[in-house]
């Protein structure tokens, strides 16, 4: 009889060895924690280098000849032109603040996924090639050459980082693993190492203008759709307008939420705020897309998905825009769009036209964050709010790590919530604002063939989820990140059932008592109100 | 290995000293080699701040850690850790700086058993950090009496606000026992916290066993061995005014001291040390988050390669015009 | 003294040796962060894996009600579930306790205990183990689902629209967009 392994030979793998060198340790590609290779025809699409299907786990990645030299290269024209990543690369003291920061390294416990670590993995190779104790001392200081081992552990942490920035908070000189990711990313896709998940979006959005490569049609028959939901709760029709020339703003938002629930539901929140509003704005297909896949590829490939809203903008001659919620999104617009794409010098200073007020902060960008208006509107009373139609909801509020981290749009949104719903909680004092644990699937890790990697990352948020569950019944976990809104979904669907994923305009617009409406009987998702049911 | 390589190091350090001296070599180790390790500190201190300075910074990425400035002015700002306006950023490098503001804000997953999970703070870090650096600082504005021939008024009064509590004679310095319990805890934590060890590289030992030997071998002469300080003063200032000269008596323990110190100098500015001048240029700490108010602009700018509406519409103006969407050409 | 309250009396000393085994579990790199004595709570892993045996033995003395153990299982195998293991690896930790215990027992002079109450015990540990398999299986299945759920939620306007337009459109212009590639914000 063929005899099997104990309980305690189950249990006890790899116990006795000690802990080996991390630099020895070489990198398994565990099923579940990584995503499929680029599609060659996507890159192409792109003008990427080294365009063809490839797969993670097979042996031969299709490399050219020379990936090392382009590599050290790439890196070379990288260090002179980002301080950020030259200082990062030198300065680190390995105090270990950032250890225990990181949701992936929280949620899973691989010690690669340490901010530190994974930053070490870039910086030993930095360390042999362009300074002089590496070169000189190799190990000894900290250094390894570029091998093929390297690369691929490369492209499987650097693609285990959401980029959301929450080591860079506790970091005594404010190292920023987001910029080192980027910069690996950026490296690997010289040689065509990208995933399938990122750079099919990219093409679509290039191409077709979305992520998800809605045609024009297509974005136009989806609204039409959510318009007939609207009208069947609140009996009121709504027309908004497409490419209209001579509008007043142009409305950009993530693709996610014309297609994907429960993002639908948000947009037509906004749908039915701006029509309550009577506003004079429009939205476009060729811009329909907030979100930028770009990012999570190149800087270079980042700018022109995002030159698309400052064109269409000019083209339509509208006076500003307005972005809808979404986190990536966000840091893109506040941080990178105007250097990137800018001067707006053919916009003007965004006024509400509602309530007048003049948006200062937002002055030279020309774009204001749909949180920024609808609070100022709530402030000046422009809106009638019904709160008890939210009754049935205990809300918490998660921040995206871009709105916190990359911004700082923190009290605006807990605000609108405030005011639109009667029971809202905050999860423990660490685990939001700045602080703020990220969903676990950001930065294009949001696929289906990596889900035990999403949902260790998502299980220090879910676990705060829990928390705020458990306290005070919360059955509602509201955001204003498109990306929250369908990952959440899923991590809160593991870990915490019974808790679901909204977008803050989605109660804003359960709330929001419109002009002419019949008497409303369902919310946005067509359930009963509180109040209403078995009717 | 990690930690046994760089301890043998400074060990080989202080036993070169030894027996240099030993071999009557006082002018290498007195005057040579500090001139030389200085010289390097220099240029080599200087050359990094520029190589940082020199390259640009493409954006304007600050690590927002509040609210920011709101269009609102009913919604407050935190205006140092998510400053829009120099004056903001002024005041959050000198929390950064002086004051270690984002270690101080560091945490810990914590469990008490059978209750909950938390993320306690964790001031450990940051206590450790603040005595170590301040403590050398002091210790290093203190030894300014060797270098001047009168001492002025401010390092007098260092002097005598570190020896307050009037213990022993020559009287004890507080900084000498923080100094060396700060570099020990430091130590210890990479060793006994299995995170930090396995992190750590020789690198990270070696300036910390640098610097307690640095540390021992001036607390022995202060305390114990008691080195002639007239002399030690008249060869510090025969450097400083570049009359160098080599004192009769002076014992090893001052050279070994010396030696330890230009070792120190002379790595610093091949080492990660080197974050000292690194803090001051971090963008994600010295920026103003004002990106949406003044246009930052990359220096490397350039054009791309977009797809345009024109593009755009010729792939799709047919279904477009089904679809009711206005097109430019018919 | 029955094996029921040694059990309890040896509560800590169980916990501490069995939570100890589960965490040896990891890979190396991992559990040496985890085993640590005051080190192994920085994380909610460890926190989560040390709730449940907590309650877990809570049960075991009192004789298992498998309604009110399964929630503190769930727990423990819904981390393990997304974390390399396969289905014995995940499981193998409640066979552990058996030795656990028996550990306990022989360095315990004063204790002797019948062939009937550690036949019960072992029992009571299998059941443990069977319902383990269960929740393990139905976790996996929930990462299924999410997967399909996901694909749903995306696909949702799609077969809305489908089906109202019935074969109004040209088949191309219907198909959904580029594969998988189809949800993304």
């Amino acid at each position: 009889m063929a005899k099997g392994p104990t309980p305690e030979e189950l249990s006890n793998i790899d116990y006795t060895p000690p802990p080996k060198e991390w630099m020895d340790v070489p990198t398994v590609f565990k099923p579940g924690t990584f995503c499929w290779g680029a599609k060659g025809k996507n890159l192409q699409i792109l003008e990427f280098p080294n365009a063809r299907d490839w797969t993670p786990v097979e042996e031969d990645w299709k490399l050219p000849e020379n990936w090392q030299e382009i590599l050290l290269e790439g890196m070379k024209e990288r260090l002179g032109k980002y301080r950020s990543f030259q200082l990062f690369m030198d300065i680190c003291v390995r105090c270990g603040a950032c250890a225990d920061k990181c949701h992936f390294f929280v949620g899973g416990g691989d010690p690669k996924n340490m901010p530190v670590l994974r930053a070490e993995l870039l910086r030993s190779v930095y360390r042999k090639h362009f300074t002089t104790a590496g070169k000189m001392l190799g190990k000894v200081a900290g250094a390894r050459e570029l091998t093929l081992d390297v690369l691929k552990e490369w492209w499987y942490y650097f693609f285990q980082c959401t980029e959301c920035r929450r080591c860079s908070l506790f970091c005594p000189y404010g190292i920023d693993q987001a910029e080192i990711t980027m910069m690996g990313r950026e490296l690997l896709n010289l040689i065509g190492l990208n995933t399938d998940w990122i750079s099919g979006p990219v093409a679509n959005c290039y191409m077709k203008g979305n992520h998800l490569g809605l045609e024009p049609h297509t974005i136009v028959s989806n609204i039409e759709y959510m318009l007939d939901d609207i009208e069947t709760i609140t009996g009121i029709k709504i027309n908004p307008s497409f490419n209209r020339k001579g509008a007043e703003i142009l409305f950009v938002t993530p693709s996610g939420d014309l297609f994907a629930d429960p993002g639908t539901y948000t947009c037509m929140g906004y749908l039915m705020l701006f029509h309550e509003l009577g506003l004079d704005y429009t939205w476009s297909t060729y811009a329909s897309e907030g979100g930028n896949f770009g990012f999570f590829t190149s800087n270079e490939m980042a700018k022109r998905l995002n030159s698309k809203i400052y064109a269409e903008a000019k083209r339509l001659g509208v006076k500003y825009i307005i972005g809808g919620e979404c986190g990536h999104m966000w840091r893109v617009i506040h941080q990178y769009m105007d250097t990137w794409n800018g001067p707006a010098d053919f916009l003007e200073v965004p006024v509400s036209p509602i309530t007048g007020t003049r948006f200062d902060t937002a002055k030279s960008l020309k774009m204001i964050h749909i949180a920024e208006f609808t609070a100022d509107l709530i402030n000046h009373g422009k809106l009638k709010l019904d709160p008890s139609r939210n009754d049935d909801l205990v809300v918490t509020y998660h921040d995206s790590c871009n709105t916190s981290r990359g911004m700082g749009l923190l009290e605006e949104p807990r605000y609108i919530i405030k005011n639109v719903c009667n029971h809202f909680h905050e999860m423990p004092e660490n685990t939001i604002r700045e602080q703020t644990f990220c969903c676990g699937s950001g930065t294009g890790l949001n696929a289906g063939e990596n889900m035990e990697l999403r949902m260790r990352g998502g299980f220090p948020r879910a676990n705060a989820v829990k928390y705020v569950k458990e306290k005070h019944g919360v059955n509602m976990l509201a955001n204003i990140c498109a990306i929250d809104r369908a990952t959440l979904s899923a991590a809160v669907d593991y870990w915490v059932p019974g808790v679901r994923v909204t977008g803050v305009h989605e109660l804003v617009a359960n709330a929001l008592i419109m002009k002419g409406e019949k008497k409303r009987e369902t919310n946005l998702r067509g359930e009963p109100l509180p109040g209403k049911e078995g009717n | 290995m990690k930690i046994l390589l760089p301890l043998f190091t400074v060990i080989a350090l202080v036993v070169i000293a030894f027996v240099g001296v030993q071999a009557n070599l006082h002018a290498l180790f007195g005057i040579v080699i500090p001139y030389a390790a200085v010289l390097i500190f220099m240029f080599g201190f200087i050359f990094k701040v520029l190589k940082w300075g020199r390259s640009p910074v493409p954006f304007r990425i600050p690590t927002t850690a509040g609210q920011m400035k709101s269009f609102a002015p009913w919604i407050k700002q935190n205006k140092l850790d998510n400053p829009s306006s120099r004056l903001g950023v002024f005041g959050r490098m000198l929390l950064e700086v002086f004051l270690f503001r984002s270690l101080f804000r560091n945490t810990k997953t914590q469990l008490y058993p059978g209750t909950k999970l938390t993320y306690g703070s964790e001031k450990f870090l940051w206590l450790g950090g603040l005595a170590f650096h301040w403590s050398f600082l002091i210790i290093f504005v203190r030894h300014f009496r060797f270098f001047m021939q009168t001492v002025p008024y401010p390092i007098q009064l260092a002097e005598h606000l570190d020896s307050f509590l009037q213990i022993g004679a020559p009287l004890l310095y507080i900084t000498d026992v923080v100094l060396v319990g700060a570099v020990t805890f430091l130590f210890l934590r990479r060793v006994f916290m299995p995170q930090i060890k396995y992190i750590s590289l020789p690198a990270d030992y070696f300036p910390l066993f640098l610097i307690l030997g640095i540390a021992t071998t001036g607390i022995m002469m202060r305390y114990f061995t008691k080195v002639p300080v007239v002399r030690v003063k008249e060869l510090v200032m025969g450097l400083v005014s570049f009359q160098p000269v080599i004192p009769e008596g002076i014992g090893s323990i001052f050279y070994i001291h010396l030696f330890l110190v230009s070792t120190l100098l002379a790595y610093f500015p091949l080492s990660k040390l080197m974050h000292m001048g690194g803090v001051f240029l971090s963008p994600t700490r010295n920026m103003a988050n004002n990106s949406r108010e003044v246009r930052h602009i990359n220096p490397w700018n350039y054009p791309v390669h977009v797809h345009t509406y024109d593009q755009y519409e010729d792939d799709f103006r047919e279904k477009m015009k089904k679809a009711g969407l206005p097109v430019e050409k018919e | 003294m029955t094996l029921e309250t040694f059990l309890s009396e040896k509560k800590p000393a169980l916990i501490e040796k069995w939570f100890n085994l589960i965490l040896a579990t990891y890979p190396a790199d991992t559990s040496s962060f985890l085993k640590n004595q005051k080190d192994r709570f920085t994380n909610p892993v460890g926190h989560t894996i040390y709730q449940g045996i907590e309650k877990i033995l809570d049960e075991l003395v009192q004789g298992v009600d498998l309604d009110r153990v399964s929630p503190f299982l769930d727990n423990i195998l819904r981390v393990r579930a997304v974390q390399d293991f396969t289905a014995s690896q995940a499981v193998a930790f409640i066979f552990s306790l058996k030795n656990v215990v028996r550990e306990e027992i022989k360095g315990e002079k004063n204790l002797t205990v019948s062939c009937d109450e550690l036949h019960k015990l072992d029992s009571h540990i299998d059941a443990l183990a069977l319902a383990s398999f269960d929740i393990f299986m139905k976790c996996r299945e929930k990462l299924y689902d999410i997967r399909a759920n996901e694909l749903r939620n995306m696909t949702f306007r799609l077969v809305q629209r489908a089906n109202a337009l019935g074969g109004e459109r040209d088949a191309e212009s219907e198909s959904p967009p580029e594969g998988s590639n189809n949800d993304n914000a």
